[in-house]
């Protein structure tokens, strides 16, 4: 196996990893193990859940169908290097105003896809938000918070200020 | 945040800046130094006697400690958490293999691509049988799938709870007459609640580290049930309960499929013994399809018999229910839970007999409603049926039938208690927000352009919230099983000495939120402001004894026990604070995190002070003992029975049978709310599930027993593209067994919604001669449903 | 969700490239990955050699060649969808790469690696069959072109050998095109149950030429001639587009799975190039 180990570069969240990895290491283990960065997470083997969502070179792509040698030389973000500091990034706001998360498994997967939506356009209708993040299956929400979450966080990315969830809640 | 009286509001939960920065602690985040990964082999035929397995190759690979088969683990025994009714799954299997997934080998190694490697390798000689796959074959018993032991392992019959035989009951005192009757309707229809497959998006995880010096071990477990897993772990390995700690930290998504103890969980501490290391095994999304529980699987008949002016006579239920291969923890309570309901909201003659039988399949269990989304699915489709029947609106059928307000407590047909309930009001409600009567014009008018617009309504009476000892014990002791507690609640809540608040509990979540609404319990009744209230569950030994989150019971009956801890609390601190502030106990308030005698804000001490002296009991008057805090144990006297009412809009491409949800309406009544936006949370989530059993999902097996849809890609899951906004609103009739009025609302949405929808799809096809369509109603279905009715 | 090992090169260059692959009776080529890499995980394919060409200069970019457009082998979905010159000259292949999967993927899988694995059921297919595109081949051995018509062969398996890459495709301008689908999860979510590509050109009301494909239908994207047939010289009226649409699944075998019957699939073959057809003729 020795002969297969391969050295890759890669930055995540502005800092630089040297690793040594197999071939086969996808690039959601190389995070989460090598890196111990656990916030990404593994929901399916299929590609269809979304739960690995990071950003890599600026694109969300799920990093559960990638190979961590792919990465070599990328630029990736993942859900631990959204917040600056101590401020959360709109889109974790709206998803906490907004009830966008129950049991949280597929948050930092949708928050990444999110993110990558909005940067895009910081104004999408619901149709468009529902297409955005149709590769990030939730099991909890059923979206409706999801999506106002999005909105939520559009409404901050545009410089409104938006309401969160107290303004919705049925009687 | 000064705010105190927080029960009933809106408040951000404390849990979601954690999980929203990716900080949340899920088992497979959780790592042991010189943890150890696993792989089992799992079987690829459905029905077959093993006649050898070879591991040679796999212990030569380099990384492979070990591969164990059942001759390593049969003298643990049997699983004790499964209830001793039928058919029993031994660790790993024992020389025989009853579904397709099921484990023969677990191979522990450095790591899990070197484990899957290892597995790869493990040679089985399997010698395939005839699989039992189809409910009714199962039922006519001629293929056994377990040697000597009939495939119909019991019914549950109407005239008693167990009848625990084949033949079916007589029917209820009437029903015959009424059929035979000249001025009644009957309508029947056969119908399918498919197979469906849990998919919380956090596939099971395990980690188990036993410590040779105590003889203990700690078990982390994706599980909703960590008391019962810690039980059955101290009962197999024959230790005891406070040698062992299992712990479920953030749980990703429950819904029922973590309500069990696995095989997987006594082997990770079985292997973790046996190699002195940590051992972990974390899920794969086919395991999760072919290897964990799944739900409903039914096969039914509903009938009606009716007068013309809608007066329902008699309502009949015969189902097959499929248990899949073997008996878990609650897999045969499921069709019971069902039984329960079968009902609903209605003053009507029941009969039904439920026959529980086994097949080469998975195991079924609890999927959320767990039996009672059966029922109001058989239900409530063929009241719609009937509707149409004798022309009448099913709204009004619906009305004209149901319980009324001023007869609750209500004792049902089998002499269950429902507590309270006003059904029409709640039905009123919905249809005039929804603005029933111009929606029938405008799926009329629709209709006259050849546009093919249906609506769909469905109420629904639950029963959750479990339970009274007498209910859920079933007058046996469920401490034999592993599981610790007759469904009991448990609170302890705990000032500490610098005035803030730890409350622990005996449920835990799996995402409802429970940390923040037991905070706003808590908070409303001390006064202790929310950001100074921690709650701590999912921990065997450091949570107080309970059960788990399950049945939609954690609030009404683990929150009633904080609730009522919260009390005790209080009044040792009115007494404490009366003491320093010179004041009567009674005299005393708690408000905005401190207390100040009635009528005299400025006669106050902070929370910090009354703790301070609480934990110095020289301070204390005279007979008061230190600290602050108090633990109980609740056992309510009935369980609740929430109830509601849904409607759904669709529409129907008439061309390919493409179903459109264009909108959806839900009134729920839950009684008493903590937190509104939780609870419409969890009704979001709630009828997406159902709408995903009416549009989407579906377990499918082929005739020899093979999952066809063991992969996300076969297995569609809806997205957001796929589900419209929600448009909820709730009435609120409380409970009265236990003292926050509360019911439960985690199953409700899924419950009241699958009928609703195809309930929906068929009133948009039924003037072409559609009668019943068999979910998931995807394109094809709905389309040949069409053809058939045209030709 | 643990792949097999393998010998895994990311080479510069083309050449080298086709050099790895000619050097391994077992090697596969990687770009995306969104079709191979699933496959390795449930260990359905072990290559011992990957072939990363992702690090190949020169072939992302889409590209105006006078009366064509050609599409690279590293150009993903996601820019196949949103290019202005796919959007005018092969509209129907930036419908297609659009209604692709989901926005991840999109960004990471690529059309030509779409079309080079010849799923039955994938969309791009369908679009580079109705747009006559033309697929440039390369190997150690030389170069070849494929017209799309000879591409596909059978269930995910197209006209390149092991040692060759799917350099590039090229697809002529004029005309009009569309792609309609109805996808898994209804709507266009999900793989096609079923989809037409169409393309049609003409003028003066009349129409001069025409090709209809279909995928998710038969054991392989497909060319429904006799629809193509039936519309062309018609005015594009109603009735033409019926009787066109009456021959989508003329001599082909129609599948069945769990998504749609034998009778099924073949009506909705014809509802979605009839939809396809009503697109460009309005």
């Amino acid at each position: 196996m020795e002969g297969r180990i391969l050295e890759v570069r890669i930055s995540v969240n502005g800092v630089d990893h040297q690793s040594d990895v197999e071939p086969r290491t996808l690039l959601v283990h190389y995070l989460r193990e090598n890196l111990s960065l656990t916030g990404t997470h593994v929901g399916c083997e299929t590609g269809y859940c979304g739960a690995c969502t990071v950003i890599v070179d600026g694109r969300a792509v799920k990093s559960c169908t990638m190979f961590a040698v792919q990465a070599d030389g990328a630029s990736i973000q993942t859900v631990e290097g959204v917040a600056d500091g101590d401020e959360l990034h709109p889109v974790q706001e709206g998803f906490w105003e907004c009830h966008g998360l129950q049991c949280g498994f597929c948050t930092p997967g949708m928050i990444m896809s999110s993110i990558a939506l909005l940067e895009e356009n910081n104004d999408p209708s619901e149709a468009e938000i529902r297409h955005g993040i149709e590769g990030n299956l939730c099991r909890c929400t059923g979206y409706h918070n999801i999506v106002r979450s999005v909105q939520y966080a559009g409404a901050k990315m545009r410089g409104e200020s938006p309401q969160g969830a107290s303004q919705e809640v049925s009687s | 945040m000064s705010t105190t009286s927080v029960m009933g509001g809106v408040v951000r939960r404390k849990e979601d800046p954690s999980l929203i920065q990716g900080k949340g602690t899920y088992v497979d985040d959780i790592k042991r130094h010189r943890e150890l990964a696993t792989a089992f082999v799992r079987s690829p035929f459905a029905a077959a006697a093993i006649n050898s397995v070879d591991a040679s190759a796999a212990l030569a690979l380099e990384g492979v400690h070990a591969v164990y088969t059942i001759d390593d683990v049969r003298h643990l025994g049997l699983n004790p958490a499964q209830v001793a009714v039928g058919t029993l799954r031994p660790f790993l299997a024992d020389g025989v293999v009853h579904h397709v997934g099921e484990a023969v080998a677990m191979v522990v190694a450095d790591d899990p691509y070197i484990a899957k490697d290892a597995a790869d390798l493990v040679f089985v000689d399997y010698e395939p049988k005839d699989a039992v796959v189809d409910l009714k074959e199962a039922y006519a018993d001629t293929v056994q799938v377990h040697d000597g032991i009939s495939n119909t392992l019991l019914t549950w019959a109407g005239n008693a709870w167990w009848e625990g035989v084949i033949d079916l009951p007589d029917p209820s005192p009437g029903i015959q007459e009424a059929k035979e009757r000249d001025d009644t309707v009957v309508v029947s229809l056969e119908m399918v609640n498919q197979r469906l497959i849990p998919t919380a998006i956090e596939p099971r995880a395990v980690l188990a580290d036993w410590n040779s010096g105590y003889d203990s071990v700690e078990l982390w477990s994706s599980s909703q049930i960590p008391h019962a897993v810690a039980g059955a772990i101290g009962m197999t390995f024959g230790i005891p309960s406070n040698k062992v700690r299992v712990v479920a930290p953030e749980v990703g998504g429950g819904f029922g499929l973590k309500l069990n103890v696995y095989p997987d969980e006594i082997l990770c501490c079985y292997a973790s013994r046996a190699l002195g290391r940590p051992v972990r095994w974390t899920e794969t999304r086919r395991e999760a399809s072919v290897a964990s529980i799944q739900g409903r699987g039914w096969i039914g008949t509903s009938t009606i018999t009716g007068t013309r002016d809608g007066k329902i006579l008699g309502y009949e239920l015969d189902a097959i229910c499929d248990m899949g291969a073997y008996t878990h923890n609650f897999t045969v309570a499921i069709p019971l839970l069902g039984l329960f309901v079968a009902p609903g909201q209605y003053d009507i003659p029941t009969s039904y007999a439920l026959h529980c039988v086994v097949t080469n399949k998975p195991t079924t269990d609890a999927y959320r409603g767990a039996g009672r989304p059966e029922a109001a699915y058989y239900l409530e489709r063929i009241i719609d049926a009937f509707a149409r029947e004798i022309g009448m609106d099913p709204a009004d059928v619906r009305k004209a039938n149901y319980w009324k307000p001023d007869q609750f407590p209500v004792t049902t047909q089998i002499g269950l208690t429902m507590d309270t309930g006003d059904y029409a009001t709640n039905l009123d409600s919905l249809l005039e927000r929804v603005g029933y009567e111009d929606l029938k014009a405008k799926r009329d008018a629709a209709r006259a352009e050849g546009r093919l617009l249906g609506i769909g309504l469905s109420t629904y009476v639950e029963v959750c919230g479990f339970g009274p000892s007498a209910l859920a014990g079933l007058g046996f002791s469920w401490a034999g099983y592993g599981l610790p507690t007759a469904f009991n609640g448990s609170g302890v809540v705990r000032v500490q000495p610098d005035g803030t608040c730890t409350v622990t509990i005996g449920t835990g979540p799996s995402g409802q939120g429970h940390e923040t609404t037991w905070a706003q319990i808590v908070s409303d009744g001390l006064g202790i402001v929310m950001d100074n209230i921690e709650v701590q569950h999912g921990d065997s030994l450091d949570s107080p004894v309970g059960v788990g989150t399950f049945g939609s019971r954690s609030l009404a009956v683990d929150g009633t026990a904080t609730y009522e801890a919260t009390t005790r609390v209080k009044e040792k601190a009115a007494i404490i604070a009366g003491h320093l502030l010179e004041a009567a106990p009674e005299d005393v308030q708690f408000q905005d995190g401190g207390a100040h005698v009635a009528g005299s804000p400025d006669r106050s001490v902070a929370w910090a002070q009354i703790a301070e002296s609480a934990y110095q009991p020289h301070t204390l008057p005279e007979g008061v003992e230190g600290g602050l805090e108090s633990s109980v144990v609740f056992s309510p006297p009935n369980a609740t029975w929430p109830f509601g009412s849904h409607l759904a809009l669709v529409e129907v491409d008439p061309e390919t049978g493409d179903v459109d949800l264009l909108e959806y309406w839900a009134t729920d009544d839950c009684g008493n709310v903590i937190n509104p936006m939780i609870v419409d949370g969890q009704v979001h989530g709630g009828i997406a599930q159902g709408v995903a059993q009416a549009l989407f999902e579906e377990a499918i097996y082929d005739d020899v027993g093979n999952l066809l849809t063991s992969s996300l890609a076969d297995y569609p899951l809806p997205a957001a593209e796929n589900l419209p906004m929600f448009n909820l609103d709730r009435t609120v009739t409380p409970t009265d067994v236990n003292p926050l009025g509360v019911k439960g609302i985690g199953e409700a949405g899924t419950i009241g919604s699958a009928q609703t929808i195809v309930n929906a799809v068929v009133d948009a096809v039924s003037h072409l001669g559609v009668k019943h369509i068999d979910m998931p109603l995807r394109p094809k279905r709905v389309w040949q449903a069409i053809e058939d009715a045209r030709k | 969700m643990y792949p097999p090992n393998f010998d895994y090169v990311a080479p510069a260059t083309l050449d080298e490239a086709l050099a790895a692959l000619a050097a391994s009776d077992n090697a596969k080529v990687l770009s995306g990955g969104m079709s191979l890499i699933p496959l390795m995980k449930l260990r359905l394919v072990r290559p011992t050699t990957v072939v990363d060409i992702s690090r190949i200069s020169g072939l992302d970019a889409i590209t105006d060649e006078g009366d064509h457009i050609s599409i690279g082998a590293l150009v993903k979905h996601a820019e196949t969808a949103s290019n202005a010159l796919v959007a005018e000259h092969a509209t129907a292949l930036g419908q297609a790469a659009g209604a692709t999967a989901d926005i991840q993927v999109r960004n990471q899988g690529t059309t030509c690696g779409s079309i080079a694995h010849a799923d039955l059921a994938a969309d791009q297919p369908a679009a580079a069959l109705a747009l006559g595109a033309t697929m440039s081949v390369a190997s150690v051995r030389g170069t070849r072109e494929i017209a799309a018509a000879d591409f596909f062969v059978d269930t995910l398996t197209s006209a390149l050998e092991p040692d060759e890459i799917l350099v590039k495709i090229t697809i002529p301008k004029g005309g009009k095109s569309a792609y309609r689908k109805l996808g898994r999860r209804g709507g266009e979510s999900d793989y096609p149950i079923a989809a037409a590509a169409v393309w049609v050109d003409g003028s003066n009301g009349s129409i001069s030429a025409a090709r209809v494909a279909v995928t998710g239908v038969g054991p392989k994207p497909y060319l429904a001639s006799e629809s193509a047939a039936a519309i062309v010289g018609s005015s594009g009226s109603g009735e033409a587009i019926a009787a066109a649409a009456s021959h989508a699944t003329d001599g082909i075998t129609v599948l069945e799975d769990l998504y749609g019957s034998v009778e099924y699939r073949s009506h909705l073959a014809k509802v979605y190039v009839k939809r396809a057809l009503e697109d460009v003729l309005a």
